[in-house]
């Protein structure tokens, strides 16, 4: 369309003509693209449906994405608009430049877009709390003692009706420890299929953070900090576990590969593990929320944490060997 | 000599000789040589000292490194560099009872821009070459980035090498571009804007500059000593075992937190104190509220910064054990501290640019400022959010779990004030006649970067959601969209309006336009990929990732260079504009703007007006018959007096 054409034509037009042709390309726009968003690329958005956490990580993003979708279709429709309709030629000659029409501001228009927006903050924030109420803090760290807990949670892991499995981060490793099972510490994870567990998530150095990414789980790794997470109802398949806080040079190789079981194999698996490691278990330091490594570089001290109790069902473990000679991890790096 | 009207600001290196006049000679006062050799002298005694006193320390010996030579050797450079420079001549001499020689910048001569000058146009000039310096090299290491990043394993750098470029990446463009927009145009703009002859505190504005290139050459000599681990966050305790290098992080951002602290009060004192008669708050222009505000930040979160790298340091020296948890400590602390910081220091980041769109938006499309108060509102709206909302970076960290509504709330709030620039923007464009000159591209683009940025930040500000995306290439996608796509693109905005005023030298359009366009379309190629790959599960910081990710992170890599090809043309542009052409005739008012800088003499004179002006009208009453905004010669105000104290 000709320019001069387009410029008397807008003349003609009235504020309600030019509004009306804005809001109806918008419409049409957002009538095609939020179904769009919603039904064709919210089924694949991340993490994925692989837990009860995940899908609902999901549908929160479909939710967002498809709020946010008018709203970017508004700017950039209006700005489309505005700018073919209204542009004069940049390097008119400022002696013939003619000023547009002195609006400086429009009550009802203001109040709308006020309005709108904040109507719109509130209600993601009422949905954003509420799913993080129901989903038991959506698959974050919920630190050492979080409000919402699922059923059969026990602040005690003897007690707990869940899957209690400890996340110790390390430079630059992930090692787990099941209290539920004698304590036994392994070097991947493994979880049942339907249970709902329950990380602890904690660190002998620095800060690290456990991401099982298709679990829809993220928990910073403290020391000296225990830091809770939940996930309900996993589904079969592989896990993939990265470290998601800056934790030094090798920040990004700690990286795994996790495994999702049905119920009998975990068993199987875990009572392999502790048969491998039964002879290293007494060497363990006593289970507890977290390790204070002490200043001699050595061992974790049991004794200024909380006692573990834990009676794991398991035939008496040999005598202890002499102590503190092996940890069983690497001691923290003291440089 | 030359005189006022023919010679331009200093980026017109070359033609002028420095005429030597009077006491003007070069060594026989402060400077760039006195400076440079302050800063060795300051830090051969700062690194003697400090193994001295800790030479035989036991910590010092266990380590392998001494970390009080490092920290003392940084710290009395810097302060050498200052007194080298002259930044203590004024006061020790007023300490001793002496008069003060104060000098009269009255002669324009190149030798100026290298010394420590009072003239808020000479250190407005200092800044913008500074900075785009600066931020030209931070640039550089994103690039390294963007090559190590074109495999998913090694293939260029060491892990630990990676992870110091990933770092001074982080940090130099944290840290230096705080000032990128207040330092070269609110030093420069700000008086002029106001109708003010000078800053309120010129030598404090001297020291905010010439801190900046002590920070960035400590900083970049970070790398010469092992570089630091922890990115520009420096997480504790991993900033506490890390080596030497960190002792450059954590100087380095303290110098600069001291900067802004400086150059924030100066600006917060200027525009409420020297104002022109008839410059009322509601006559106060889009931008010098951008500054104001922006200046509140600076004097308010700066210090936090301050006292976390001080703190750092006596853990890494004096081993007071604040972020130890052996000890006692927690690591919780710097994270609070650092981000109580960090989040107003990204509005720091923001706001400047929201007064350049709104600055130029009623030049571009002749209309007065649309919602002139609710503009106002969204930027000290925003600033005073920014406050509150620290513990979002923290949702994940199991730090005060049961408060994460709340922070939720406030995070999401600001998305109310920020709506407000928006509406601006609607509203200016409204049946507007809209000149797409490179200026107004820079806006319109740098508004759409940021609806992205903004849009992708209520993502993060929704805990479900944050979940996947915290702490991953998401959350670095998210914020240069606001930083790079918002701020430097209304920095750019803010440049090619505003030069002509400050050197009397246009950018070439037709370049300009390659620039913007090339910078938008390669911006918008770079940074969409990396959504969705931190959504795919790819954390920041890291070089390992998976084989799926690898097509994307080269297609990523490739838009990165060709962004590099862009800023060329810029550098091109500007050398080209500024340096190498030949002056052309310019119109005193190239854009037709209303604004009382540019109602005044291009370049301004020494004194900015030669009386003050009286304001009459606002700055953007484009279409309402108004008259020009001030009276230039109204003879109830006589000249200032002279001299500054």
């Amino acid at each position: 369309m000709a320019d001069t054409k387009a410029s008397e034509e807008s003349k003609e037009l009235t504020d309600r003509d030019h509004l009306r042709r804005i809001g109806l390309i918008w419409l049409v726009l957002t009538l095609v693209c939020v179904p769009l968003v919603i039904f064709v690329l919210g089924p694949h958005l991340p993490p994925g449906t692989d837990s009860e956490q995940a899908r609902n990580q999901q549908e929160d993003n479909t939710v967002l994405a498809a709020v946010a979708t008018p709203v970017l279709l508004f700017i950039w429709v209006y700005i489309g608009y505005a700018v073919k309709n209204w542009r004069i030629p940049a390097d008119t000659p400022v002696e013939e430049l003619q000023d547009g029409p002195p609006i400086r501001g429009h009550r009802g228009f203001q109040t709308a877009w006020i309005v709108i927006t904040s109507v719109t903050v509130f209600a993601l924030f009422v949905f954003g709390t509420q799913e993080l109420w129901t989903d038991y803090g959506s698959g974050t760290g919920s630190g050492s003692s979080p409000v919402w807990t699922p059923a059969g949670y026990s602040t005690n892991a003897k007690d707990s009706k869940l899957l209690v499995v400890q996340v110790i981060g390390q430079q630059w490793r992930w090692t787990y420890r099941f209290p539920q099972y004698g304590g036994v510490e392994t070097d991947t994870l493994v979880i049942p299929a339907g249970k709902t567990v329950q990380f602890d998530v904690t660190s002998l150095d620095v800060i690290h953070s456990f991401w099982a990414i298709n679990l829809g789980v993220k928990a910073d790794a403290n020391p000296g900090n225990n830091n809770i997470a939940f996930v309900e109802d996993p589904s079969v398949g592989p896990v993939d576990i990265r470290c998601a806080e800056l934790c030094g040079t090798y920040h990004g190789a700690m990286a795994q590969t996790g495994q999702v079981e049905k119920q009998a194999d975990f068993d199987a698996w875990i009572a392999g593990q502790i048969v491998l490691h039964y002879d290293l278990l007494p060497q363990l330091p006593a289970y507890a929320d977290f390790y204070i490594p002490q200043t001699d570089g050595g061992y974790y001290d049991p004794s200024q944490v909380t006692p573990p109790a834990v009676d794991s069902g398991l035939p008496p473990p040999p005598p202890a060997p002499a102590p503190s000679s092996a940890a069983p991890s690497p001691a923290p790096s003291s440089s | 000599m030359a005189t006022d009207t023919t010679v331009a600001a200093g980026v017109d290196a070359g033609g002028i000789p420095d005429p030597h006049v009077g006491r003007g000679v070069w060594w026989r006062r402060p400077g760039l040589f006195y400076g440079v050799i302050g800063a060795v002298i300051g830090y051969a005694i700062g690194t003697w000292l400090g193994t001295w006193l800790a030479e035989d320390n036991q910590q010092v010996q266990g380590l392998g490194h001494n970390d009080f030579a490092v920290t003392l050797g940084y710290l009395v450079a810097t302060i050498g560099w200052l007194a080298g420079m002259g930044a203590l001549t004024y006061p020790l001499q007023k300490m001793a009872g002496l008069q003060p020689h104060v000098e009269h910048e009255e002669e324009r001569t190149l030798g100026r821009y290298f010394r420590y000058t009072l003239d808020h146009k000479v250190v407005g000039v200092q800044y913008l070459v500074a900075m785009i310096a600066y931020f030209l090299v931070g640039g550089l290491f994103a690039l390294a980035i963007r090559t190590e990043l074109l495999s998913p394993t090694a293939h260029l750098f060491q892990p630990g090498t990676y992870l110091e470029i990933v770092g001074t990446h982080g940090t130099m463009m944290m840290m230096m571009m705080t000032s990128a927009i207040i330092g070269p145009f609110g030093n420069y703009f700000v008086p002029l804007m106001i109708g003010a002859r000078r800053m309120a505190f010129p030598r404090l504005e001297a020291l905010s500059f010439w801190i900046t290139p002590a920070a960035f050459l400590v900083l970049l000599s970070g790398i010469l000593i092992g570089g630091f681990p922890s990115g520009w966050t420096g997480y504790a305790p991993l900033s506490v075992e890390a080596t030497q290098g960190m002792d450059a992080y954590l100087v380095a951002f303290g110098l600069m937190s001291i900067s802004m602290i400086v150059g924030g009060f100066n600006i917060v004192v200027t525009v409420i104190n020297h104002r022109a008669p008839g410059m009322t708050w509601t006559r106060l222009p889009l931008f010098v509220w951008g500054m104001l505000v922006t200046g509140m930040l600076m004097v308010l979160a700066a210090p936090v910064l301050t006292l976390s790298c001080y703190l750092t340091l006596l853990d890494r020296t004096v081993q007071t054990s604040l972020f130890n948890v052996q000890q006692g400590g927690s690591p919780y602390l710097w994270e609070n501290l650092f981000w109580f910081f960090g989040h107003p220091e990204v509005y720091i980041l923001a706001l400047p640019g929201f007064g350049i769109a709104g600055e130029l938006l009623p030049v571009f499309t002749r209309k007065p400022a649309f919602g002139y108060k609710t503009t106002v509102a969204g930027i000290v709206g925003v600033g005073l959010l920014s406050f509150f909302v620290w513990q979002h970076h923290l949702f994940d960290s199991g730090i005060n779990a049961d408060m994460r509504p709340m922070v939720m709330l406030t995070t999401e709030m600001i998305s109310i004030p920020t709506g407000f620039i928006f509406l601006a923007l609607i509203g200016n464009l409204w049946r507007a006649k809209i000149r797409l000159t490179v200026p107004m591209l820079f806006v319109i683009g740098g508004m759409l970067n940021f609806l992205i940025g903004g849009v992708s930040g209520v993502f993060l500000s929704d805990v479900p959601t944050d979940t996947v995306a915290h702490g991953s290439f998401f959350v670095m996608s998210h914020f240069h969209y606001t930083i790079m796509g918002g701020y430097i693109f209304f920095f750019f905005a803010g440049l090619y309006y505003w030069l002509p005023k400050m050197t009397g030298r246009m950018l070439d359009t037709r370049l300009g336009k390659v620039h913007f366009w090339s910078l938008f379309v390669f911006f918008n190629s770079t940074f969409l990929p990396l959504f969705a790959i931190g959504e795919l599960g790819m954390p920041r910081r890291v070089f390992e990732y998976a084989d799926s990710l690898q097509a994307l992170n080269v297609w990523v890599s490739i838009s990165a260079y060709l962004i590099g090809v862009s800023m060329l043309v810029f550098v091109y542009n500007f050398l080209k504009s500024t340096v190498i052409d030949d002056k052309r005739p310019l119109p005193e008012n190239p854009w037709g703007s209303r604004g009382l800088e540019w109602l005044t003499s291009t370049p301004p004179a020494a004194d900015n007006f030669v009386r003050v002006p009286t304001v009459v009208s606002g700055p953007y009453e484009y279409g309402t018959g108004a008259g020009p905004m001030a009276v230039m010669s109204s003879p109830g105000y006589p000249r200032v007096p002279e001299g500054v104290s």
